[in-house]
């Protein structure tokens, strides 16, 4: 436990937040449901397998796991798409990919139309300052024994952004923009609490001006008040420094507070892609629906009328084995022959063609989440 | 909403999800002003400094607070699982009649599983990875029951059926390892009711699982409390599986209880300040997008060195509200809220109500 007066209640809107090289671009940012926008990313069916040993025989197998399996969305420059399912359906995966630290089996990832899906590593490092990373582990994700100018200062100087004597002098800049005291670039990780551990990894996220980041499960790891913190500090980039952001997380409210779209995986699929208001209020795919209504809702207490609950039944099937054509039929209450037969593809809602489902028996469902009367 | 949260108490609607309180229901956990030490290089960690609750027969008490507020930690004391040579408990602990505190580790040998027992958050380290998942429940009921091995094994089989797990036959003669995540928290639930324990203590069982199976889970353990009438303690740090579950809800701050009250009470009128924190933390699902979160600023005290008077007052924007510097000089006692027989919270507050309903409600939906 360190020092208490650094943490959060440091007014970092006061903050000169500096030129970021996003932001002079993100003038264009276009939210929502517009669609003249400029893309950033555009990920076209995204395949990954990683190769298991089953040793159950004379001679051991090679299997694949189909973690990731045609996963295919796009980014527009200053938004936010977040990616939710349960654990084993691909999202971290798919982070992953996106910002090449795992290699594709197949498909593109175009970024700023470059596609850098099968570049080198040699290719790529130059790339590596336009994407970052923010982990799930405010714990293993920084080392130990670096102390937090050098965690912060090592990007700057592999990109050669800053000259050598003005290091720490930027290093200090980023921790005030993350609301950390700019003093404590000597003290080690082990200093500060989980929350400014993972500020410490947002800045050094931030260090090399990113156009993209991708931030997989950033405040699972932390407690609810610290969580709201480390959040409205992320939505304070993103808004005026206009990074484009995927988001990848478990907790719906918290993806629904943040993302401009969502979409919604299963076992290496998107089932269900659309903006905010389409998946939580108008949700199709039958597993969405599932998973909206699985999450608890405090309103309950609050004399909310509970919405229709869909229980699924059973587990997530094997990503070695994936069940043939639908891969949510097995828990599916709707399925039919056709979901065994023939793999439903991500098709247009009515009238909303950036909402799209992959169901052969799409329906609208509005009940599911509570409702509460705004005024 | 803000129409239903403003106001003098009027009576609230119950959770939706629980069948209505029987006030006569027998007492059967009381702690007392319990306080949980360990001795440590550094000093004295004073992770539980003073907690008072009760739990009756058939209900669910709910345990809420951060990490390091002395949750899990007050539970374990009631388990007997602290090691008595490096902690110093002391207060009172009533189950069902017998003390607690300084009992011998015979007496918590016979309390444990069959009085009550334990589930915790992850069932992959709680359950014995090399053994058969039906021999380990089977276990647990002959430490309790003088039966033969066939028997056991068979209510062994019975349990796994109850809780949902396919195929118990097959499955009871499988080790930990082939089941998944939401199957062993089923398993562990077998295994902590083998017995008809009248406590089951839950210490977050549902953290590390997804959100269908953390469902499916909660139905389960509502579904067999109305079967076997157990009272069950929930330790978790998620208010909305709280909504789902709990009658009562026992808020903690740094060691200590800082409110007590019916669910509904505690979620949708609530007077500790740190209450009204953490509910405003948490985005909810209706609530407005692009509007910012509100969270408490600062961190948890070290509980090597506790802050003077109130502990949450360093986090606190209302202790300016107190006359004088009485937050920082004067511990609150844990005392009765003005106006509201059976509700119970630790803050110097005069009228917690008027604020909560002025300036916190409406900015919580």
């Amino acid at each position: 436990m360190t020092d208490n007066t650094t943490d959060a209640a440091t007014p970092a809107d006061e903050v000169n937040l500096g030129k970021h090289r996003a932001a002079e671009e993100a003038e264009t940012i276009v939210h929502e449901t517009s669609r003249e926008r400029e893309t950033l990313l555009k990920v076209t069916d995204l395949v990954k397998h990683f190769p298991v040993k089953e040793y159950s025989g004379l001679f051991p197998k090679t299997l694949q796991t189909h973690a990731v399996d045609g996963v295919s969305f796009d980014l527009a420059k200053g938004e936010t798409l977040g990616l939710v399912g349960e654990s084993g359906c691909g999202k971290t995966t798919t982070g992953r990919l996106v910002t090449r630290l795992l290699d594709p089996t197949s498909g593109s990832i175009e970024f700023e139309g470059r596609d850098i899906a099968q570049l080198k590593e040699k290719e790529l490092r130059p790339m590596r300052r336009d994407m970052q990373l923010i982990f799930q582990d405010p714990y293993g994700s920084l080392n130990p024994r670096f102390t937090v100018l050098k965690i912060i200062g090592a990007p700057l100087e592999i990109h050669g952004l800053v000259p050598k004597n003005k290091i720490k002098a930027r290093v200090q800049e980023l921790l005030e923009l993350v609301g950390l005291n700019p003093e404590h670039v000597n003290r080690y990780p082990n200093e500060f609490s989980g929350g400014q551990r993972q500020r410490i990894g947002i800045a050094r996220a931030l260090a090399v001006e990113p156009k993209l980041i991708v931030a997989d499960e950033p405040v699972s790891a932390l407690d609810v008040s610290i969580q709201a913190q480390v959040m409205n500090l992320m939505g304070k980039l993103r808004k005026e420094l206009g990074i484009s952001f995927v988001f990848i997380a478990h907790d719906l409210g918290i993806v629904r507070h943040f993302c401009d779209r969502i979409a919604v995986m299963y076992l290496g699929k998107i089932v269900e892609m659309g903006d905010r208001e389409d998946i939580y209020e108008k949700p199709q795919h039958p597993y969405t629906q599932a998973l909206l209504s699985a999450a608890p809702d405090l309103n309950v207490v609050r004399g909310a009328e509970p919405g229709e609950r869909i229980r699924l039944v059973g587990d997530l099937p094997s990503p070695i084995n994936p069940p043939s054509g639908c891969r949510f039929r097995t828990r599916c209450w709707k399925a039919q022959e056709i979901c065994a037969a023939e793999e439903p593809l991500l098709t247009p809602a009515e009238g909303k063609p950036e909402h799209t489902i992959a169901c052969h028996f799409p329906e609208v469902k509005s009940d599911l989440v509570v409702e509460v009367d705004a005024s | 909403m803000t129409d239903t949260l403003a106001g003098a108490p009027a009576p609230l609607p119950g959770s939706t999800r629980r069948p209505p309180l029987d006030p006569n229901a027998e007492l059967l956990l009381e702690v007392k002003d319990l306080q949980v030490q360990f001795p440590t290089e550094d000093g004295m960690v004073n992770a539980v400094n003073g907690v008072s609750y009760e739990v009756r027969a058939g209900q669910t008490l709910a345990i809420v607070g951060e990490s390091g507020s002395g949750k899990s930690v007050s539970s374990m004391a009631i388990m007997g699982l602290h090691d008595p040579k490096r902690t110093r408990i002391s207060g009172s602990i009533l189950l069902d009649g017998q003390e607690l505190v300084g009992a011998s580790q015979e007496k918590f040998r016979s309390i444990r599983s069959a009085t009550a027992a334990m589930i915790f958050q992850d069932p992959q380290s709680s359950l014995h990875p090399l053994k058969k998942v039906g021999a380990q429940i089977a276990e647990a009921y002959q430490a309790h029951h003088k039966v033969s091995k066939a028997v056991a094994a068979k209510r062994a089989v019975e349990m796994l059926d109850r809780v949902g797990v396919p195929n118990p036959d097959k499955r009871a003669k499988q080790l930990p390892g082939e089941f998944s995540g939401g199957m062993r928290q089923r398993a562990m639930i077998a295994l902590g009711l083998v017995n008809d324990p009248k406590l089951l203590i839950a210490d977050e069982p549902t953290t590390a699982l997804d959100v269908t199976v953390q469902a499916q889970i909660l139905d389960l353990m509502n579904d067999l409390q109305a079967e076997f009438g157990s009272a069950i303690i929930m330790i978790t740090h998620d208010l909305a599986v709280v909504a789902e579950v709990a009658d009562h809800v026992l808020v903690m701050y740094a060691g200590r209880s800082v409110e007590f009250g019916t669910a509904p009470q505690v979620l949708a009128q609530p007077r500790h300040p740190y209450t009204w924190g953490l509910l405003s933390s948490v985005p909810s699902l209706t609530a407005d997008v692009g509007s910012e979160l509100k969270p408490i600023a600062g961190n948890p005290p070290s509980l090597l060195n506790l802050p003077s008077g109130c502990s949450f007052r360093p986090r606190c924007k209302y202790s300016d509200r107190v006359a004088g510097d009485r937050c920082a000089a004067e511990l609150p006692e844990f005392r009765e809220v003005p106006g509201e027989p059976g509700r119970l919270f630790r803050c110097h507050l005069e009228d917690p109500a008027t604020i909560f309903a002025d300036e916190v409600a409406p900015t919580l939906e």
